[in-house]
């Protein structure tokens, strides 16, 4: 099993972030290098949820946004390594229509369930495959560090 | 002009997150870097040859589907391309 590497203050930062917009999805990106295992995340990145229409079920990030967020964690010497949103009063599990949504490769997917406003449990999901047609999710380790370098960049 | 890789296709580009080309155009570009990295073509476009839908490509900060010329576009030796797949999903 790969495992998620990160620091407190991002982890902190991502469930304080589905709090934040509950009962609304949160949405960001996760920053970092590669390691042989996983990916060891330094920063994380909130983005606005476009999907105003749904928000408390749905996400969206605009690419427009992921443009300028990629260009800044290039500039720092990191790669978007994954993303994260919160599942308000609903499990920290991947659903059908977020693995129909996926299409980062080798990425990670972190979801927080987010309970009466309050974050619970926080997983992470790695997109695995080589193509579409045979990507799937696969449950990966999240191992949470003492060390605080580079919390929420935006 | 300098093409911007996302991190699951540098699978494809020996592990580069940018690649140089010198086209004229968008179409040009894109059809320099899969000539360069053939792998890269299934994962940008369609069998009919069409950008796969949730593949987003900037011209700069611009969505190329909305340019007046969207892949005709001319480009200069200062631009830069970014390839964006979609991120969307929920519970």
């Amino acid at each position: 099993m790969s495992a998620l590497r990160l620091s407190k203050a991002v982890y902190d930062a991502i469930r304080a972030h589905g709090e934040e917009t509950y009962p609304h999805e949160c949405c960001g990106a996760l920053l970092g290098r590669p390691t042989p295992d996983g990916w060891s995340i330094e920063a994380s990145a909130k983005a606005g949820n476009t999907r105003t229409d749904s928000a408390h079920k749905r996400y969206q990030i605009s690419p427009g946004e992921l443009v300028k967020i990629e260009r800044e964690s290039r500039l720092r010497g990191l790669s978007i390594a994954g993303f994260y949103h919160s599942h308000p009063d609903h499990p920290a599990q991947w659903s059908q229509t977020d693995l129909a949504e996926a299409h980062w490769l080798g990425c990670s997917y972190v979801i927080t369930a987010v309970e009466n406003g309050k974050a619970a449990a926080t997983n992470s999901f790695r997109l695995a495959g080589e193509t579409e047609e045979n990507k799937r999710f696969e449950a990966e380790a999240i191992e949470v560090r003492d060390a605080v370098k580079d919390p929420v960049s935006q | 002009m300098t093409i911007f890789i996302p991190t699951p296709l540098r699978a494809y580009t020996a592990g580069k997150d940018a690649v140089e080309v010198n086209a004229a155009t968008i179409a040009g570009s894109l059809d320099e870097l899969t000539t360069t990295f053939p792998e890269l073509r299934k994962h940008l476009f369609t069998s009919e040859g069409r950008v796969r839908a949730f593949v987003n490509i900037y011209l700069n900060d611009e969505d190329v589907r909305y340019l007046s010329a969207k892949e005709a576009t001319e480009v200069s030796h200062a631009d830069t391309l970014s390839i964006i797949p979609s991120i969307a999903g929920g519970c």
